[in-house]
């Protein structure tokens, strides 16, 4: 051996108990579905995991029924502090299932281990610890009068951070008093599924937590279902705008987490080795699949050269393959549809004009895959620049002065996320200002905490979640029927 | 912006002179007529800003790389082979130093198989006794000199220090820097001590021992200032960066070489020149080696894991080392008693 070769280290996936068919969480139990079962496959391999079922609008309405009894007979009367008692149980719950949480995790999303196992599952229980704080404060919490729960609350969430996802919309909810039908993503349900199974564990009243499962139908049920007090919805802006437009005129109240396309802007004096991890770290985490991934990078052009050629170098050094082996930096991309979608953009980015590097490195045969790729010679024009590619594609833009960089980051429908990168703390802040984005990272990027409100901006959506601002989603205050 | 034509691994611009004159060097590649504590103060403090956060993260992210089976016997091996073997006490006899060389020609009289270290480093009048066991052999014998560990001398004593070290027999020389002369700012004064224990490295035959140059990390406190010393050490023709004397906690942290190994890395794009980096003092088990290894190979490259290039500067961890290469070729653990201890406590 010449060179360090990393051997494999592959995670054992006997930690899961993979069952070959799921039903539908509803009412506390596991129950058939009406609808059609599909299939989910490991992306990187698309080998089928398992069978899940698929609810109808029928099942939808049954789920409905019973968190609507959940919501009248247990969960909306009940002190915050026996909330809180839950929260803690199913988070703690969280924590010693972790691993398994982590390895079907990757097994169904397609994800790194290293990022299911360090990122993923520890912030969702997170999410879960620092709501159940909140649980029995609501009154203290700055959010008017009375705060008073919704009632039913429906959620549809993606399926790149599956689990985080379900924590960031399940924790307010249960910790503000409302009862939950929650569908996952079709790619992605089975983390979800066995979150029913930790909600068994805990012993929450039956009816508090529904776990639907199933595809675009499902979704559009759970918005049309009259029985829903608020639609909570993570995705693109093309189907929250769908949603938008369905409840309005309903008493149905929302909050719409969509798509980004966020600048990581870097100064020349920036600390210049932790702002290529920074741009690394900002659209490589999750195979790029992050709705505040830092996708276009606008860098001042006098160390444009430097800084292209510095994160060439480390680029080389990621290693993209199996996401069970706990040294793989860059996995699998989720499904078919949305690496057919990454291929799309990124040869129109070529037609286009734009420079195309990548990493060519070897990829596995089997699965979806696609390579940490880079693009220079971007312009705003190109649409690269302007669509949201969700997958592991840097643009790269050049500014001169912190007003151009400011007019080109704001100059997109969408505000979700921002970084900055320099060493002069004035101008840190003076940025944060001038970006509309709901998050602005100085000196780092893709940083999650449950204490920090995240949303967005223009197309990015509407309403907060986590920290005190997103407990807003979740109670009605005052004389607010 | 154009694509470079070099990407990974080339040197840059080999453009500046390798002259032997490092002031003309310096000179030359901050461009200025006169090696000024202005020039030199401007040259350092335009090297890009460390973020602690950021370094302190990346640090971590390596030491979660996972090596197992036959990677992990091979970055054992090459781990023992980059020991500076080192006893620095005042207690230090004749006896113990004849001992610890014995131990680095035969590391595990079990298994001859086992690689030797680099280097055992001693205090310079210890080097005569090293030489009787290590004569002959491919273990260097490096010496600490310059008033280590304080540096607190005038010239002459360091220079005297160094040239009896090097007369006695030594490969390699490990100085300290003046770090109350660094952070008063002094930088051609910590430039100029560095060209001159250099030129005394210099034997009677015009080859030279190798200088390590040790700028003792936990006094400097910021990473920006281990930035800066790493360059200005490299500038004054040290032929590696140290980060320790292992006398002053905290000595070699992962986020700290992590810096130097940046700094090695980029003086070679920026020079041609390729220079080595020791971490020394609290590096004590197979796990943490192995981690520096990993950023070994990951910010400075391949070319760095090599013993010219890279040591570690310890006293116990070779001990460990030997234990989990016997692990690795039994199955089990042996236990200390099947690890030979040329250095126990004494006290």
């Amino acid at each position: 051996m010449a060179t360090f070769d990393y051997a494999p280290a592959p995670e054992s996936r006997a930690v899961v108990d993979l069952q070959p068919s799921y039903g539908l969480f509803i009412g506390g139990e596991f129950v058939d579905g009406s609808g059609e079962a599909f299939k989910t496959i490991n992306p990187a391999t698309e080998e089928t995991l398992a069978e899940v079922a698929e609810a109808s609008a029928d099942d939808v309405d049954r789920a409905v029924k019973a968190a609507r009894a959940a919501y009248r007979g247990v969960w909306g009367r009940m002190s915050g502090a026996d909330r809180g008692k839950y929260l803690f149980r199913i988070a703690r719950i969280m924590q010693e299932r972790s691993r398994e949480l982590a390895v079907l995790e990757t097994l169904d999303n397609g994800k790194p281990i290293k990022e299911s196992r360090d990122v993923d599952v520890p912030l969702a229980a997170a999410h879960f610890f620092y709501h159940a704080g909140w649980a029995d404060k609501l009154g203290y919490a700055a959010l008017g009068p009375d705060p008073r729960p919704l009632g039913v609350v429906g959620q549809v969430i993606p399926w790149n951070f599956p689990l985080l996802m379900l924590a960031w919309k399940i924790a307010p909810a249960l910790a503000c008093g409302n009862t939950v039908v929650l569908k996952p993503a079709e790619t992605t349900p089975l983390t979800a599924l066995l979150f029913a199974q930790i909600c068994q564990q805990a012993d929450l009243p039956p009816g508090v937590i529904n776990i639907v499962t199933g595809a675009g139908a499902t979704g559009q049920a759970i918005v049309d279902h009259p029985g829903i007090d608020k639609i909570a919805f993570t995705g693109s802006t093309r189907v929250g705008k769908m949603i938008a437009r369905e409840i309005a005129g309903t008493r149905k109240r929302a909050t719409l987490e969509l798509g980004g396309k966020a600048a990581n802007i870097v100064f020349d004096d920036a600390p210049l080795d932790q702002t290529i991890e920074g741009i690394v770290n900002g659209i490589f985490f999750n195979q790029g699949q992050v709705c505040c991934a830092g996708s276009r990078l606008l860098v001042q052009e006098s160390i444009a050269d430097d800084v292209e050629r510095r994160l060439k170098r480390r680029l080389a050094t990621l290693r993209v393959g199996d996401p069970m082996d706990k040294n793989t930096d860059v996995g699998a991309i989720n499904s078919r549809r949305q690496l057919d979608r990454i291929t799309e953009l990124s040869a129109a980015g070529e037609a286009e004009g734009a420079i195309r590097w990548d990493t060519d490195c070897p990829l596995p045969k089997n699965g979806f895959w696609f390579r940490p790729t880079v693009f220079t010679g971007v312009s705003q024009s190109h649409r690269i620049a302007q669509e949201e590619i969700f997958g592991p594609v840097l643009s790269v833009l050049t500014f001169r002065t912190p007003a151009e960089a400011v007019a080109k980051a704001n100059n997109t429908p969408y505000g979700l996320s921002a970084g900055v990168w320099t060493e002069k703390g004035s101008r840190i802040l003076w940025m944060a200002d001038q970006l509309r984005a709901g998050v602005v990272w100085a000196n780092t990027f893709n940083q999650f905490d449950p204490t920090s409100p995240f949303g967005g901006y223009k197309e990015s959506g509407y309403g907060r979640e986590g920290g005190r601002h997103g407990l807003e989603a979740y109670v009605r205050t005052g004389g607010a029927a | 912006m154009s694509v470079p034509d070099t990407v990974v691994g080339t040197r840059l611009d080999p453009a500046v002179d390798a002259t032997p004159d490092p002031l003309a060097r310096a000179r030359d590649l901050l461009g200025v007529s006169r090696l000024s504590d202005t020039a030199l103060t401007r040259w350092l403090h335009a090297l890009p800003g460390v973020d602690q956060v950021g370094a302190e993260a990346r640090a971590a992210s390596l030491g979660t790389r996972s090596i197992k089976a036959a990677s992990k016997a091979w970055a054992i091996d090459l781990a023992i082979s980059m020991i500076d073997l080192t006893t620095l006490e005042g207690a230090d006899t004749p006896g113990k130093v004849r001992g610890l060389a014995a131990r680095a020609l035969n590391p595990d009289p079990a298994d001859p198989s086992t690689p030797s270290p680099a280097a055992v480093c001693v205090y310079g009048d210890m080097v005569p006794f090293a030489r009787e066991v290590l004569q002959g052999s491919t273990v260097r014998i490096a010496a600490v000199a310059t008033a280590f560990p304080s540096g607190r001398a005038s010239m002459p004593v360091k220079l005297a220090d160094t040239r009896d070290a090097v007369a006695n027999g030594a490969d390699e020389i490990d100085m300290v820097i003046d770090r109350g002369a660094f952070l008063a700012g002094h930088y051609r004064q910590v430039f100029d001590q560095i060209v001159a224990v250099k030129e005394a490295c210099r034997r009677p035959d015009g080859t030279s021992a190798r200088l390590k140059v040790i700028m003792e990390t936990g006094e400097l406190v910021t990473y920006d200032n281990v930035r800066r010393a790493s360059w200005l050490s490299m500038l004054a023709g040290g032929d590696f960066i140290k980060t320790s004397t292992g006398k002053i906690s905290p000595a070699a942290t992962l986020p700290v070489t992590l810096i130097m190994l940046e700094a090695v890395r980029d003086w070679r794009e920026a020079t041609g020149q390729q220079l080595g980096v020791k971490p020394a003092g609290g590096i004590r088990t197979s796990k943490d080696a192995i981690k520096f290894l990993v950023a070994v190979n990951e910010v400075a490259g391949p070319d760095w894991l090599d013993n010219h290039w890279f040591r570690f500067g310890a006293s116990s961890l070779l001990g460990d080392l030997i234990l989990q290469r016997q692990r690795l070729a039994i199955g089990a653990y042996s236990g200390a008693d099947y690890v030979p201890d040329d250095s126990p406590g004494i006290y």
